[in-house]
């Protein structure tokens, strides 16, 4: 097995958030196989709803390379990546935490908040304190589920849905009661705009539209990286990923689990907490009714998606942002824009399905091997 | 991922959300309209807000509004595109972008979420009409609003609460707490005091935002309402969508009275708890549609605030069933007040 992760137990549970990583062409077959199924379900459900698949499909391709579309698909995927990065987190670690969407919420109206108090700061330093609080109010919200597992047994799924409830009220009560300012003739209410200045202008990265990118798309690959580099570069990752495996191993090497659960709580909290940002100090400025909601748990499947892999999570991002940016187009020539959800769930049942299945043929095909061999003449082995 | 019942209930976001029955309120007051008849080469876009069509309220209410304005007006082509829950303003934009692009003028947009987006591409396409229901804040030369005064006709539902009450209690069960339904609140509390000042006014709210089940969930209205009967009300008022139906399954139940909203629920909530609505706060949502592609027909197109008030007949209370025959004149009276301005109700 492969030599850089600690030893690993070979359950479905490893095996379905990519723990145990498939290498040569089974690492390149299991994407490919998904790809093909997904497809192929997908066709059937479209001529079943009756809708031509290969047309469906042309339109949404069609719309989806032009490059408004594909600014808006990159935004989309930017916020999709915080999100499953942070479920990624947890995940790497045995840790479900379904609170990043209530995490992110809160974090985005402290935040949203803080940018419109009418602080007289510079506009730079006025964004780093804005980006600071949403990762703190983050992880604080998350620290509570993870101080909870780790003191009190209680398990992290139940605590988190809990905080995502609690959380619900907390930011409807701070917006209606609190931070919310009404603008005259809207039935929306919102905390105060940011100031221009504290805002992080696009990019223009896709020639041929006017639209552009979210600045904060840079802060989306730099936690890729940073998660890369913490949990394959870093004694701590190594830890972190040795408590995932095998808890027992972990103690037995010294590893603190609890402070191990509680930090990792603390930094999935704090990367949920971004992502909201993005969409606030590049597009919205401001915490509203209709600011975006549930992208924690797009997160989730984002994360299963891409194996939890930094790479992987930036793809299952850009095709869930593609799919869903191309509901409108689909919903303009007549067909129902659900259709787009059913695709999304496919493609994540695909995902697990083909990767399971080419575990299994790992496993089948290793005990073949070891029984080929056991079975062969010892001296042949010794010979060479 | 996103649940089913989250992508019903964000539903009603914008709205108390009207029945989308087919009232008699389109034809009745919708005023010129039709004249022109025949056939026309207008492509009409509609905008919907989460649920789209089928969502038993406020977007069936405009759908309503645009399928009769398809038949008297002979409209080349409507479209309609609905919007998925907790999505960014920028594919709300993107909506109303491919429909300008595509050729539709007139193109509504329904509910106050799309305020943010219609301001932009209003904009970038200034020969397209468009207009937006439930918000006046997003002007520009090619938009209208139309907007609601729903806490005037709260207020005369709430009279007709105070009025009818033996309890002294009442009550009011809103579906999420946001300023839309703050406003039917406040009217109605107002309308009550109005007439009889010493009446209690109990408040629930089903769910707080992002949260919009509230206006998609009987059980919670059911369990709202039950409280406030036992808590001593006879009347509960409900803005709360499709939560309603729960609250009339509790006046059933306690045998006591509900109070409808956005459409004449004596007519369309299911026929067994008919008999418990005492009246109906009207939103004429459909008739506002109606009449806004009926202008564009005309060529007549009003921009910026459009007030459907009870002076324009745009909100009312119902009187099918007839229990409200004996105070009919009191609260023909206060409406006239209103309309005059000898009364003035808040909104907030």
């Amino acid at each position: 097995m492969n030599q850089t992760s600690p030893a690993t137990k070979d359950s479905f549970l490893n095996r379905l958030l990519g723990r145990i990583p498939l290498s040569g062409w089974l690492a390149l077959a299991a994407p490919v196989v998904a790809i093909l199924f997904a497809g192929i379900v997908t066709a059937i459900v479209l001529a079943v709803t009756g809708n031509p698949p290969l047309e469906t499909i042309g339109i949404m391709v069609e719309y989806g390379t032009q490059p408004r579309t594909m600014v808006l698909t990159l935004n989309l995927a930017t916020l999709y990546y915080i999100a499953a990065l942070a479920v990624a987190l947890g995940f790497r670690m045995n840790l479900f935490n379904i609170g990043v969407d209530g995490q992110y919420r809160l974090a985005a109206i402290m935040a949203a908040a803080l940018g419109g108090s009418g602080l007289n700061l510079p506009g730079w330093l006025m964004i780093i304190l804005i980006i600071v609080t949403a990762a703190v109010t983050g992880a604080v919200w998350a620290a509570i589920a993870g101080l909870l597992k780790a003191y009190r047994g209680v398990s992290e799924v139940v605590s988190t849905i809990m905080l995502n409830y609690i959380g619900t009220s907390v930011v409807a009560y701070l917006l209606v009661n609190v931070f919310g300012v009404a603008v005259a003739g809207s039935n929306n209410i919102g905390t105060a705009p940011i100031p221009e200045d504290a805002r992080v202008p696009g990019v223009a990265f896709i020639p041929g539209t006017e639209a552009k990118v979210f600045g904060l798309i840079f802060l989306a690959i730099a936690l890729g990286i940073g998660f890369h580099v913490l949990l394959n570069k870093t004694r701590f990752g190594f830890d972190l990923r040795t408590t995932g495996l095998n808890q027992e191993a972990a103690v037995a090497s010294g590893v603190n689990v609890k402070r191990m659960v509680v930090t990792a709580m603390v930094l999935s909290g704090g990367v949920a907490g971004l992502i909201g940002m993005p969409q606030l100090l590049g597009a919205s400025y401001s915490y509203s009714l209709d600011f975006p909601s549930g992208i924690g748990f797009t997160g989730i499947a984002i994360a299963l998606l891409g194996r939890n892999n930094p790479i992987g999570i930036a793809f299952g991002a850009i095709l869930w942002g593609f799919l869903d940016s191309s509901s409108n187009i689909l919903n303009l020539h007549d067909i129902s824009p659900e259709i787009v959800q059913i695709m999304q769930g496919i493609i994540v049942l695909s995902v697990v399905v083909a990767y399971e299945l080419a575990h299994r043929y790992r496993i089948s095909a290793e005990q073949r091997r070891v029984s080929r061999e056991l079975a062969a003449p010892v001296k042949e082995g010794a010979s060479a | 991922m996103r649940s089913i019942t989250r992508l019903l209930a964000v539903a009603a976001l914008m709205t108390a959300a009207a029945c989308g029955s087919s009232d008699s309120g389109g034809s009745s007051n919708s005023g010129g309209g039709g004249a022109t008849g025949g056939s026309s080469s207008m492509k009409v876009g509609l905008a919907y807000d989460i649920g789209g069509r089928g969502d038993q309220s406020f977007n069936d209410s405009a759908a309503a509004g645009l399928d009769k304005a398809k038949k008297d007006f002979g409209l080349a082509e409507t479209r309609e595109l609905e919007a998925a829950s907790g999505e960014t303003d920028a594919q709300k934009e993107e909506r109303l972008r491919l429909l300008a692009d595509a050729g539709y003028d007139p193109i509504i947009a329904v509910g106050f979420a799309y305020a943010t987006s219609l301001k932009k591409v209003a904009g970038e396409f200034p020969d397209v009409n468009f207009a937006i229901v439930d918000d006046a804040s997003v002007t520009a030369s090619n938009i209208s609003n139309l907007v609601f005064a729903d806490e005037q006709g709260s207020f005369l539902v709430g009279a007709a609460a105070g009025l009818k009450t033996t309890k002294n209690n009442v009550g009011f069960v809103g579906g999420v707490q946001v300023p839309l339904i703050k406003k039917f609140e406040v009217g109605y509390a107002q309308g009550v005091k109005h007439v009889k000042p010493d009446t209690k006014v109990q408040t629930k709210y089903l769910t707080q935002p992002p949260d919009f089940s509230g206006f998609a969930d009987p059980a919670k209205g059911k369990t709202a309402a039950e409280g406030m009967y036992d808590a001593g009300a006879d009347i509960v008022y409900q803005a709360a969508g499709g939560s309603g139906a729960g609250v009339f399954e509790a006046a059933k139940a306690a045998n006591a009275w509900a109070i409808g909203v956005d459409s004449d629920q004596a007519l369309t909530a299911s026929a067994d708890v008919r008999d418990r609505i005492l009246t109906s706060m009207v939103k004429k949502v459909d008739v506002a549609v109606y009449d806004f592609i009926g202008s564009n027909v005309n060529g007549k197109v009003q921009t910026g605030t459009v007030m459907y008030d009870l002076a324009k007949n745009g909100v009312d209370y119902a009187t099918t069933g007839g229990h409200v025959d004996d105070i009919k004149a009191q609260l023909d009276e206060l409406k006239q007040q209103i309309i005059d301005g000898e009364i003035k109700v808040a909104a907030s």
